[in-house]
């Protein structure tokens, strides 16, 4: 029973905002479902599904849920860090294939820049077992995914400037996004010249801190058909995690090399036939050791698959064409607007952004401390 | 043991039954790592069950305290009460003599100064009465 094209994302929505002082987060997770469910075509009573995470720590979707009076017959609020909702929409497609529910609304908001909350380099409070053995030290998000990044460095002699591209071609793309936070061009300079946050990892190798959120609809393929919008079709997906273990971790070993593999197989494709990718870039290292382990080349080889614009549009794999976390928008979770630019680049919508011939997305979210524990969602989406 | 800082602001271990004897060792200035007596597979962090076989029979092997820097980072921004008034300090993995690597930090020398591949012996840190964390420094002797 493969879920091969069966579900399509129907609606999208990117919140505009980077900076919403004056709203809650379910009051921006309310437009940005508005937003989707309008570019669907569909009515919020028509909504049997709901996804979400962030919420707690008390009901969490129960509490959206009234906020936004829906009484869905299937609910999820995974929480597996920034990659979960990418996972929603795996999930969602199960359901809806299996006919657990029809109208999935996947939907994220957060005030982290208005709140003032300071994502990577804030303190931890000990609450799973395995924290007993890590916040004593002094671990931040940052200083986890350094950890790797300075591994990666020493095993296959990647360098500061080779992580600096990387933000540089996102800093490129978010030019071209009315809505990115920051849109000035910067160089490579730029990004060594910036503060070192945990080394080897500097200012602008790490992602921004907005506000902001969004949404996605999924229904059937068959119910999409006649839809507002062309469908998204969803092709295949796989989801990972990566740990200690019992202490052996090989640090550049990360959830994507597992979900690749799988993710592609399921959906059929190969990597020459991926138009796009879009993977989360919390940090510049993220984005290098994610394409690795997706296989889009070997071990060791990111830094210079990365490198001169390759990753960027017109490159060999246009990679976050809207600026990514790095520079367009990051609330503290990305994993739904990975999503929501894929699913327009393969509408063709995006104009001078516009990856040409889009046919087939990939989109990648991790979730968590990449250095630690984390999760890795990958998901394929096809045009209809 | 000594009497706890206090000015000591960062956060102590949830300490629970599957890692209290380990805490307990440190606190007696040893460092353990935990053997399946089923299997063999030598493990960190503690807990009860061998999560290669299930098997609940274990035993404590007393760890050399000698190890190598497997990966590391100079922390230069951390707003946590207790780290922010002392920055940079180096966060590291450090693999053991006996295997398993583990999370710490590395001290007695300057951040910079810190390699992967440098040869490290734990040091002792009471922060708490009955809390002691494995923190590494250079080691003295060669290798």
């Amino acid at each position: 029973m493969s879920l091969r094209g069966a579900v399509a994302v129907a609606g999208v929505h990117e919140h505009p905002t980077r900076f919403a002082p004056d709203k809650t987060a379910y009051q921006i997770m309310a437009e940005s479902a508005r937003g989707a469910l309008a570019d669907a075509g569909l009515s919020i009573r028509d909504v049997d599904g709901l996804f979400t995470s962030g919420v707690g720590p008390g009901l969490g979707i129960v509490s959206l849920a009234q906020h936004l009076d829906l009484r869905p017959t299937f609910l999820d609020s995974q929480a597996i860090g920034g990659s979960s909702f990418v996972s929603h929409c795996l999930h969602a497609a199960a359901a809806i294939h299996a006919g657990l529910c029809s109208v999935a609304l996947v939907v994220y908001g957060s005030t982290a820049a208005s709140e003032r909350f300071a994502i990577g380099t804030g303190g931890g409070v000990p609450s799973d077992p395995p924290d007993q053995f890590e916040l004593p030290f002094g671990p931040t998000i940052v200083g986890s995914y350094a950890l790797v990044a300075q591994r990666h460095m020493h095993e296959y002699g990647t360098t500061s400037e080779q992580l600096a591209e990387i933000a540089v071609t996102m800093r490129r793309h978010a030019t071209a996004n009315p809505h990115a936070k920051y849109r000035e061009p910067i160089t490579v300079d730029d990004v060594l010249a910036s503060r070192v946050i945990s080394s080897p990892l500097h200012l602008l190798d790490c992602c921004i801190i907005s506000d902001g959120g969004g949404a996605l609809v999924l229904t059937s393929a068959e119910r999409a058909r006649d839809l507002a919008k062309r469908p998204a079709l969803i092709l295949g997906g796989a989801e990972a995690v990566q740990h200690q273990g019992i202490g052996r971790r090989d640090l550049c070993d990360v959830a994507a090399r597992q979900t690749g593999r799988l993710a592609l197989a399921r959906a059929g494709v190969g990597h020459a036939d991926v138009d796009l990718c879009m993977v989360y870039d919390s940090y510049t290292i993220t984005v290098l050791v994610t394409l690795e382990a997706l296989g889009f080349c070997a071990p060791g080889e990111g830094g210079a698959f990365c490198a001169n614009g390759r990753i960027g549009l017109g490159g060999v794999l246009p990679t976050n064409t809207d600026g990514g976390g790095l520079s367009s928008n990051h609330p503290g979770m990305r994993g739904i607007f990975l999503v929501i630019e894929a699913v327009r680049q393969l509408r063709g919508e995006r104009g001078d952004a516009q990856v040409p011939d889009c046919e087939v997305a990939l989109v990648h979210g991790t979730g968590g401390l990449l250095g630690q524990r984390h999760s890795g969602v990958t998901l394929l989406l096809g045009r209809a | 043991m000594s009497e706890a800082r206090p000015t000591y602001r960062k956060p102590l271990p949830r300490i629970d039954e599957e890692s209290r004897p380990w805490w307990e060792a440190l606190a007696r200035r040893e460092l353990y790592v935990q053997r399946c007596r089923a299997c063999g597979i030598t493990r960190l962090p503690p807990r009860a069950l061998c999560p290669a076989c299930l098997s609940s029979d274990t035993e404590w092997v007393r760890a050399s305290g000698a190890g190598t820097v497997y990966s590391f980072t100079v922390t230069h921004q951390n707003q946590a009460p207790g780290f922010r008034e002392e920055l940079p300090y180096v966060l590291a993995v450090v693999e053991l003599a006996e295997g398993p690597r583990m999370m710490t930090n590395v001290v007695g020398c300057a951040p910079d100064d810190v390699r992967i591949g440098m040869a490290v012996e734990v040091v002792f840190d009471d922060v708490a009465p009955g809390v002691t964390l494995p923190r590494f420094r250079p080691a003295s002797r060669s290798a």
